[in-house]
């Protein structure tokens, strides 16, 4: 067993855990923030894209104990709980950029990285490229992309107010 | 239009969970003490069982047990059954083998269960499940259906000799015979309808829970029909009686068809459950799920065309061999026969059309209704013969459609088929303009500028929706009805809860249904929630396929409704001293025709609570109403897509540049919804058409086992779609509801195939059009172009 500490959300949170305990295995299983999914075991989907130090991270694919003492946001964190959803939330719904949901916590932590490294003002191209490591098989992404494109702007005129710090 | 009824693109009410992390899937629910399974899968397509020894498993710490086919057999557990009888054209019932949930004598493919471990933790589980010994005698396999029927494939099941299943037959062949006969001329093509994984991007889940204080089970799953599966689980499987099993689908993460059937899964972790005092666990990983998933289409055609003066289709021929894989699936019968050879018509007046269908055992995974399940089959079948003759005729493909469409309805085809409502020329002239087919000449001279070859591409299908007439479909040997239920709760302050026996997982039931109740009782949206998923809340229900929910689950939601508003107007007549007939319900008041009397909505919901303005014994006191509907018909909804694409020469690389959709699904609830079921439907289509492929070697291993081999489409292989609609209302229904969830599926293979093949001049071309087969057949056609 190893232990690990984080900042989950906000939270700091500890850990005593079988060290081949996947950063994913750890969120949803000891902290049950069951929002971080898991679609496939070869890194394929996307599903299970969190917030490591404000970056996106496959929690598919990094163990617990490799993300000791960082600073991670799943999907339950994107937006304080009592205020206002994330503009790149309410962009998802607005456009109706999710059928049957399952992909949807990963599409919006791997757009708002996306916004993050690119800016405020995507074009098509560049959105369907930077998600090539999300998969959806519901929505033909015609509706994601389109979400994805108005949440940036929404973020760019400082919608975001809501989000966690650590964004 | 209200901003929330019928016809308004209202967001959806259940996207609230979805966005915030709060969805609640089958793997995200945990039961007090909960143990976890793991499988043991055959690594062989085709084994003899010699012996399995769990002994060192069992050992294992946490390991609370080791179950085989032996065990499920001392039990009494049943096999799993299809539930749609096929016979031969010679009068023979299908051969269906046994299927039980785990093997016991015989490996039939690989990814077959052949024990379960469970135990403590999921680690331990899977820890112990590599230490079962299972002693296999390997066996040659067949997984190509074109050989399976040969006298040299190996023998699969006992039941059925030369590994057939059945020799089916749809239509006349004399007719078809003479028509050929007197033909001018007859186009052929050799069709393989490539195998798919459906790949629903939750994976399957499932626990099962006995409770010992009430002898009876519950099954949390991810399924597209809970009352299906308990019903098979009870009737055939026999693990219990239907009042002692409650099965709970929660939010399902897409199904796509995958998840209809009942699979052994589902039976083991309940079986065991009881087995081992504790509720049992199991998800699927996704190299999993390639392995125990129903697969989709795989069949291998030859189909003709005989066409006649001014290129007037006279008649169609198919011959089809269909793979059903290594056992028959829980629909898997009804594929490739009632919802594929009933569907050759088309959009066209065709006089003669004969279908012959061998369905065939191989050592691969089963082989069942997937996105359009038989339709997009037929589709691809009808679609690409019509294009092709055209090319062959020298005809314009859209000409020479629209000369053979039909025009009056109703319209009685040679299969079946009894199509109410639609207007083809209409949907075809809107489509050409979107897609600005006009401009294509000028666009194909830039895309030469640029050295890329570009074609365009056509597929006006047509599918059957709104499963399905029970009668109807009884009488052709489907084992269930397939009418839907509907109840509406009215609570005494007027809220109001409709439960459905109906299952969404992607299609926004939660928002539709709710928008046909505001539109209906005048009542804010907010106030309805939507209820379905769970055999204990909702009596019955046939669940969500075959584009079905919508004609036929909100049919009985009208109905319903109907009596839900006779009711309410008799509680208003009482209050108001007046005559029923004379009570109107609009926007939300009762009135009495001609006076300025009125009540609101949640004044006489409450009163039909409190029941103190009527006699309790002369009208019954509450509001509550319940409807099955069965559907007078299947519903025909029908398009035009039109596809654009640029090839490389070079490379043989292609690219979907422009898509334009046209559909007519009738009356649509929410347009924002069903454009995007037909988003959803057109890239699972063109995946099939460019990128998907299930592979299995000789050996029966599944080559493209993972979503590292298959290639799913992602979002930089795809366009933005342009989407529009015609509305003719089917007269079949109450709101004249159509269906939209497989379109684009449906359409899409099609479209892509003739875009490509127009654009390299050669038909020889099969799906997937990968690089390398475009490349490949462009080198057939002028090597020096693609050198």
């Amino acid at each position: 067993m190893v232990a690990v500490a984080m900042t989950v959300n906000g939270k700091p949170v500890t850990g005593d855990i079988d060290p081949r305990t996947l950063l994913v295995q750890f969120l949803r299983e000891e902290l049950r923030l069951t929002g971080t999914h898991v679609g496939c075991d070869t890194s394929q989907c996307g599903a299970c894209v969190v917030h490591v130090n404000g970056k996106a991270v496959k929690s598919c694919t990094i163990f617990s104990w490799q993300v000791d003492g960082a600073d991670v946001t799943t999907i339950e964190g994107l937006a304080s709980p009592s205020g206002p959803l994330h503009p790149m939330q309410e962009a998802f719904r607005e456009h109706h950029g999710l059928q049957c949901g399952y992909c949807t916590p990963g599409m919006i932590m791997t757009a708002v990285d996306m916004v993050n490294r690119k800016g405020h003002e995507l074009d098509e191209q560049t959105i369907r490229h930077e998600l090539e490591g999300n998969l959806c098989r519901c929505t033909g992404y015609h509706n994601i992309v389109k979400a994805i494109a108005a949440g940036a702007r929404a973020m760019g005129q400082g919608a975001g107010a809501g989000q966690h710090a650590a964004e | 239009m209200s901003a929330t009824g019928i016809g308004a693109s209202v967001r959806r009410q259940e996207d609230q969970r979805f966005i915030t992390g709060k969805g609640r899937y089958t793997a995200d629910i945990e039961r007090p003490k909960q143990a976890f399974a793991c499988f043991v899968r055959s690594p062989h397509a085709h084994a003899r069982i010699k012996g399995i020894d769990t002994r060192a498993a069992a050992a294992l710490p946490g390991v609370l047990a080791v179950l085989t086919g032996a065990e499920l057999a001392a039990d009494k557990i049943g096999n799993l059954v299809c539930g749609w009888m096929i016979h031969s054209k010679d009068g023979s019932p299908m051969k269906m083998a046994p299927h039980p949930a785990l093997a016991r004598d015989k490996a039939c493919h690989v990814g077959d269960p052949v024990a379960v471990v469970v135990a403590e933790t999921l680690a331990q589980a899977k820890d112990a499940a590599e230490k079962v010994r299972c002693d296999f005698k390997v066996l040659a396999a067949v997984v190509d259906p074109a050989r399976a029927q040969a006298k040299e494939a190996p023998q699969i099941h006992d039941v059925a000799p030369s590994n057939t299943i059945y020799r089916w037959q749809l239509g006349d062949a004399k007719a078809v015979d003479a028509a050929f006969k007197s033909a001018t001329h007859v186009t052929r093509l050799d069709i393989i309808n490539n195998r798919l994984v459906p790949n629903a991007i939750e994976p399957r889940a499932a626990i099962g829970e006995y409770d010992s204080g009430t002898d009876s089970f519950t099954l949390w799953n991810t399924s597209q029909n809970p009352h299906v599966a308990r019903l098979v689980i009870s009737a055939f499987v026999g693990l219990a009686p239907e009042n002692k099993l409650r099965v709970i689908a929660p939010d399902v993460g897409g199904g796509f068809g995958s998840k209809i059937f009942i699979y052994p899964e589902e039976v083991v972790t309940l079986w065991a459950s009881k087995r081992v005092g504790r509720p049992v666990k199991w998800v699927a990983d996704r190299s999993e799920a390639f392995l125990c998933d129903a697969h989709g289409r795989d069949h291998v055609t030859v189909a003709e065309m005989a066409f006649g003066d001014g290129g007037k289709i006279l008649a169609l021929r198919a011959r089809t061999i269909a793979n059903l894989g290594a056992y028959m699936s829980t629909f898997s019968s009804s594929v490739p026969t009632y919802l594929y050879a009933t569907l050759l018509s088309g959009q066209y007046e065709i006089p003669a059309i004969y279908c012959e269908v061998d369905a065939v055992y191989t050592n691969t995974l089963p082989v069942d209704a997937y996105r359009g399940a038989g339709r997009p089959e037929a589709a691809f079948v009808v679609e690409r013969l019509v294009e092709v003759g055209a090319r062959e005729l020298g005809m314009d493909p859209a000409e020479l459609r629209g000369r053979n469409f039909i025009k009056s309805f109703p319209h009685q085809t040679p299969v079946i088929m009894n199509y109410d409502a639609g207007d083809y020329l209409a949907v075809l002239d809107k489509a050409l303009q979107v897609a600005d087919a006009k401009g294509f000449e000028a666009r194909k001279r830039q895309s030469a500028e640029r050295g890329k070859l570009r074609g365009l591409g056509f597929s006006t299908y047509i599918e059957a929706c709104g499963l399905a007439p029970s009668q109807a479909v009884g009488s052709l040997g489907c084992g269930v009805g397939l009418w839907e239920s509907a109840e509406v709760r009215v609570n005494p302050t007027g809220s109001v809860e409709v439960l459905t026996g109906c299952h969404a997982h992607g299609q926004g039931h939660e928002t539709t249904f709710a928008q046909v109740v505001a539109d209906r009782l005048g009542i804010p949206i907010d106030k309805v929630s939507v209820v379905h998923g769970d055999t204990e809340k909702v009596q019955f229900g046939m669940g969500t396929y075959g584009s079905r929910s919508g004609a036929v689950g909100i049919s009985a939601l009208v109905k319903a409704l109907d009596k839900v508003e006779s009711k309410a107007k008799k509680v208003a007549a009482q209050m108001l001293e007046a005559a029923e007939a004379d009570i109107q319900l609009k926007d939300g008041k009762f009135t009495i025709a001609g006076t300025d009397k009125s009540l609101d909505w949640g004044e006489v919901t409450l009163n039909a609570y409190v029941a103190h303005k009527f006699s309790g014994q002369e009208l019954e006191p509450g509001l509550k109403e319940g409807a099955f509907y069965d559907p007078v018909n299947f519903t025909f909804p029908a398009g035009c897509h039109i596809c654009e694409v640029e090839v490389d020469p070079q490379t043989g690389e292609s690219e979907v540049v422009a898509w334009t959709a046209v559909d007519d699904f009738g009356t649509v609830i929410n347009p924002m919804i069903v454009e995007g079921q037909v988003h959803g439907g057109i890239a699972q289509g063109i995946g099939q058409a460019l990128f998907e492929h299930a592979v299995y070697d000789r050996e029966g291993q599944l080559v493209t086992g993972s979503m590292m081999d298959y290639c799913l489409p992602r979002a930089d292989n795809l366009p933005s779609f342009k989407v529009a609609m015609t509305v003719t209302p089917s007269p079949s229904n109450p709101l004249g509801i159509k269906g939209c969830g497989e379109a684009g599926a449906i359409a899409a293979p099609a479209a892509v195939i003739n875009a490509l093949t127009d654009a390299i001049g050669t038909e020889a071309l099969t799906m997937p059009a990968t690089p390398q087969s475009v490349w490949a057949a462009l080198q057939t056609v002028s090597p020096s172009v693609a050198a």
